[in-house]
């Protein structure tokens, strides 16, 4: 890089407003004449609406309209295709019929003046119900038959059954992981106005362009009419990449009344209508010899879906390639529940899997008698075995070798209960994080502007990670402006289509295609200081550099930008540029790391705390230290609300969720998290996989890291917990 | 939330005259607990009698040792009050070990006292709840019930665990809780203060109609003792106690001379353990002793189908706790 602006640590852009408050979010938006909804939400799991009597509610203060199956306009499913990018996980429509597929389904809205309005008659509406038994988990739906397997991600080479029998040294474990839910701190959101047929709405959006596409194919418009805006999101962890049904009810109503709707999904129901990480049911068979070579990996997983969506879990997307072994079987199967409609949670796939897979290879070690690090290292591949391609660039051992000396691996005693500190008993884990890298098509502009200032946009989204930042710094870079001069437009479906914020691709996907635009803006700039009776008329625009907003010949004369634009009387010079997420058949590009972990654990008072985190990544070039840090440590917590707090709980009988708040859903708190976390960048460019070399960040940090915990409450403990969250009564002796 | 008229007293006087005008009037401090059960629904006062204004937020020592809180002192101010802090560090500690600094903030006194229960099914108007609804049955039976569910003092038709820190230590230290309304003040022993569930778990307090609580004043500190409340809950902050201890204890050398043991996150309402307390008086300061103390508190336990683990998690937090102390 020409600077030391790629990879500094600067502070986040878009931090002062954010902190001001000027900042708006998706419900912050208040066009004239605006007016409130509130939804109504089935207090069933499972059943028909027989009636809804709406006689009261009207009579109410305020009451504008109250929506439901019986007055709802008809609407169309989207198709639900991610290349069309209009994909949503539940393409049932809000009201499309009477079927009550889930407890906190909306079954009415209320339309009314104000908020308070809204919502106090939304509790006199008066909802009947046939009810049926409803299947209330993963476990009683697998009780009800077979699981429906999902064949498109599916793999197997070698003879994986042959080999595991044959196997001197054997694991056969199940793990399972609970609903988790999403919970960022913004609700979702939709505030909608319509002009003309052209629809503007507000949305709590992780991907403006989807949004877009999706209303307007369930509203039948072209999409040149809709314009999505999200320029600002209270983070999302994958709930917010497709459209849930406030989109459509808020869009569905300001159309049906003429006016501005506001609809704000209540917490409650952010835990059913917004979607979930679903429940899982992992099988795994690991065989390996004398030496710890593995002979045979079996990943057999299961989740749940809803009855009104098909979402698979790919718990063994990892499980394919990160170890070197011959006879390999991945399968992936769903069984249906009466819950809301499961999506992708942070490391969709492998957060899950790899709490079971790192389990097991920890177990596979202590069967052995191998240090688990070690065991990891026999087993190290430089190439993805399931694709028989080398990935573009690996340092996992070198991940291994730093983190276990910044942790002090070599100190670890490996007999259990064996580490102690005064009451508590330490345990040390060590698992592998892991992510596939990702891109995606992308468009963005670049204006060098004649106030001085260059104009960056873009429809992607800064979801809370850095994004504005981040592409300040990649126009900085190439333009030779200092960051306060780079305006960033982000999140409005207007601007060149750019990727959703999700999958860890949308740094990988923009970056580049903002860096080329800028080059051509910067080439434009130089051209019109090369034209006839210009600065530097006839000379070879090679030779001419951008650094402190000024062109400079050769290091020797100079000359504002701004004085060639104001010269040739144009507002700007700009450029536009295109990226492929193309990635070609050579290689195979993923992310890699590990977590060391240090649990404490008091038997006296039945206690366990995270004391100490050590993680190294290897994720490509770093762009921003400061914020590609705070991503890995905001993963490690969220790994340890995994490993230890995070359970959606349901009623057994009823199937409605119990802990839908944010005093009963347990995440960790800061007083939970380590004060000792240690994330070490490995910074190493993969030029294989883009022309900026980096592979982007958001997700890897949260694989592995509730393996890394299990293994150390192993450690302390001598208990295995295969189902989490590991609560203190698993740890408790009988 | 449901309309309701609102008024604010200058006065205790005035605040329960204006109570007495309805019969569904509640009053409101700090609105910690009304707000938000209003605004699901669980709670709809018809009128509602803030009683900030009348005064009754200061901390005072009595010429006989007690210390008498006003009901409007906010949880905040009384944990870092300096003779709270030096006299009755079981209390500080509780204090601060509930909940969130900006709901200490705003929580008063009378209102942590007030305070109500944390059941999901309690808080859902959907589900049958004996305490919202009396005779619609208890949905937390054979439901789902570990963390906030009780195993002392439970009934066939309620199992929910007083939510409160600051009523455990309060327990521990004994006092009264001050009142006062239509017919005048009256005191009422703190441990008889808050109701079992028995059949009417609606019945949470033996307040009469229109009482207002005033003050809470606490036994003078035990002579020579030391005290401490251990609270274990799964996270380190913002969670309600799966089981906690309010001990004080003041020993001769080796010899357990008084002892006080109350107990949060296990009990219907603010457990005192006397029986336990008495098993250790004149008795060695030892884990054994301790141990046999901690079987005794909680003889008579009888867990839901998913707490069984605060029988042997409450034992510890008193032999912990009494350990802390006499170290």
């Amino acid at each position: 890089m020409s600077n030391d602006i790629i990879g500094a640590a600067k502070p986040r852009i878009d931090g002062p407003d954010k902190l001001s408050g000027r900042a708006r979010y998706a419900a912050d938006h208040y066009p004239a004449n605006l007016t409130y909804a509130y939804g109504v939400f089935s207090n069933i799991a499972a059943g028909k609406i027989t009636d809804i009597d709406v006689s009261k509610a009207k009579q109410q203060p305020g009451v504008i309209e109250i929506f439901h199956h019986g007055n709802f306009p008809k609407l169309h499913r989207s198709p639900s295709n991610f290349a069309q990018q209009n994909k949503v996980d539940e393409p049932r429509l809000p009201f499309e019929d009477n079927n009550v597929y889930y407890g906190g389904q909306f079954v009415a809205m209320v339309v009314a003046d104000t908020f308070e309005n809204a919502r106090n008659a939304a509790y006199f509406v008066d909802v009947s119900y046939q009810e049926s038994e409803p299947v209330t988990s993963l476990t009683q739906a697998l009780k009800k038959g077979a699981p429906k397997q999902a064949k498109s991600s599916r793999h197997v080479r070698g003879d994986a059954d042959s080999a595991f029998s044959s196997a001197p040294h054997q694991v056969d474990a199940i793990y399972t992981t609970p609903v988790e839910t999403h919970n960022p701190m913004e609700m979702h959101a939709t505030t909608a106005y319509w002009n003309d047929g052209d629809l503007t709405f507000y949305e709590a959006s992780q991907g403006v362009v989807f949004a877009k596409n999706t209303i307007a194919a369930v509203f039948g418009i072209n999409p040149a009419r809709v314009d999505a805006r999200a320029p600002y999101i209270g983070s999302g962890f994958g709930s917010k990449l497709w459209i849930w049904p406030n989109a459509v009810a808020a869009t569905a109503a300001s159309r049906e009344l003429g006016r501005p709707v506001q609809l704000v999904v209540p917490r409650a129901q952010m835990f059913t209508t917004t979607g979930h990480r679903p429940a899982t049911h992992q099988n795994i068979k690991l065989g390996a010899d004398a030496n710890g070579k593995l002979q045979a990996i079996v990943h057999d997983s299961v989740n749940s879906t809803s009855f009104v969506g098909h979402y698979v879990e790919t718990c063994g997307s990892v499980t394919k390639s990160l170890y070197d072994c011959d006879n390999v079987r991945v399968t992936h199967a769903t069984a249906q529940v009466n819950q809301g409609t499961p999506t992708s949670m942070r490391a969709p796939g492998a957060a899950p899997g790899l709490f079971a897979l790192e389990s097991a290879i920890d177990e596979l070690a202590e069967k052995i008698g191998m240090d688990p690090l070690a065991l990891r290292k026999a087993n190290y591949t430089e190439t993805d075995g399931s694709k028989g391609l080398p990935f573009s660039s690996i340092h996992l051992m070198e991940c291994y070798e730093r983190g276990a000396k910044a942790f002090g691996w070599d100190k670890r005693n490996p007999e259990v209960g064996s580490m102690k500190n005064g009451n508590e008993i330490l345990g040390w884990g060590v698992a592998a994080c892991n992510w596939e890298a990702l891109k995606r098509d992308c468009n963005a502009r670049v204006a060098l502007r004649a106030d001085g200032r260059a104009f960056v946009s873009c429809a992607t989204q800064d979801i809370g990670t850095g994004t504005y930042t981040i592409v300040a710094q990649t126009a900085a870079d190439v333009l030779g402006l200092p960051l306060d001069k780079i305006e960033v437009e982000l999140g409005d479906s207007a601007y060149p289509s750019g990727p959703l914020s999700g999958g860890s691709w949308a740094s990988a996907s923009a970056l580049p295609a903002i860096h080329a635009a800028a080059k051509k803006a910067a080439d434009q700039l130089k051209g019109y200081a090369v034209e006839e009776g210009a600065v530097f008329a006839d000379a070879d625009p090679e030779k001419i550099t951008l650094a402190d907003g000024k062109l400079s010949m050769d290091g020797g004369d100079s000359v504002a930008f701004v004085d060639v634009l104001q010269q040739r009387k144009v507002a700007e010079a700009f450029g536009e540029a295109y990226t492929s997420g193309a990635t070609g058949d050579e290689y195979s590009f993923r992310s890699f790391g590990a977590h060391f972990v240090e649990i404490a654990w008091d038997p006296g008072i039945s206690r366990l705390r995270v004391n100490r985190v050590v993680s190294a990544i290897d994720c490509g070039q770093i762009i921003n230290s400061k914020t590609a840090s705070n991503q890995v440590e905001g993963a490690i917590a969220m790994g340890i609300g995994m490993a230890l707090f995070e359970q959606t709980e349901y009623d057994h009988r009823s199937g409605m969720p119990v802990n839908n708040n944010y005093a009963e859903y347990l995440v960790p708190t800061h007083a939970d998290y380590p004060e000792d976390v240690n994330v070490l960048l490995l910074d190493y460019p993969d030029y294989k996989f883009n022309d900026l070399g980096l592979r982007g960040i958001g997700e890897i940090g949260i694989t592995g890291m509730a393996a890394a915990v299990a293994n150390a409450v192993y450690h302390a403990t001598g208990k295995r917990v295969r189902d989490l969250p590991i609560r203190i009564e698993d740890l408790m002796s009988a | 939330m449901r309309d309701f008229s609102y008024m604010q007293a200058d006065s205790v006087g005035a605040a329960v005259a204006s109570h007495a005008k309805g019969n569904d009037s509640a009053y409101i401090s700090g609105g910690t607990t009304l707000l938000d059960l209003a605004k699901l629904e669980v709670m709809r006062p018809g009128h509602v009698v803030d009683v900030r204004k009348t005064g009754y937020d200061q901390v005072e020592q009595l010429d006989d040792g007690r210390l008498r809180i006003g009901t409007n002192v906010t949880n905040t101010d009384l944990a870092y009050h300096p003779i709270v802090k030096e006299q009755y560090t079981v209390l500080s500690d509780a204090l601060l070990s509930g909940a969130s600094t900006s709901i200490r903030n705003k929580a008063t006194t009378g209102g942590n006292v007030m305070q109500r229960a944390r059941c999901a099914y309690f808080r859902d108007t959907s589900a049958p709840c004996n305490k919202r609804e009396p005779g619609s049955g208890c949905s937390a039976i054979g439901g789902h019930a570990r963390s906030v569910f009780a195993v002392l003092g439970t009934s066939e038709h309620c199992v929910v665990a007083h939510p409160s820190d600051m009523c455990v230590a309060m327990a521990a230290i004994g006092g009264v809780v001050n009142v006062e309304g239509p017919n005048g003040k009256r005191d009422i022993d703190f441990l008889d203060f808050h109701l079992l569930p028995g059949d009417t778990p609606h019945l949470e307090h033996a307040l009469e109609a229109d009482e207002m609580i005033t003050h809470v004043t606490l036994n003078a500190p035990v002579k020579g003792a030391k005290s401490h409340y251990l609270k274990l809950r799964d996270r380190a902050s913002y969670q309600f106690a799966l089981a906690s201890s309010a001990i004080i204890v003041a020993t001769d050398g080796d010899t357990v001379r008084d002892a006080r043991i109350a107990m949060g996150g296990v009990g219907t309402k603010p457990w005192r353990a006397a029986a336990a307390e008495k098993s250790l008086i004149g008795k060695a300061a030892t884990e054994d002793n301790f141990a046999k103390a901690a079987d005794i508190a909680f003889a008579d336990a009888r867990p839901t189908d998913d707490n069984a683990f605060k029988i042997p998690l409450g034992k510890q937090a008193i032999v912990r706790g009494l350990q802390t102390v006499t170290a």
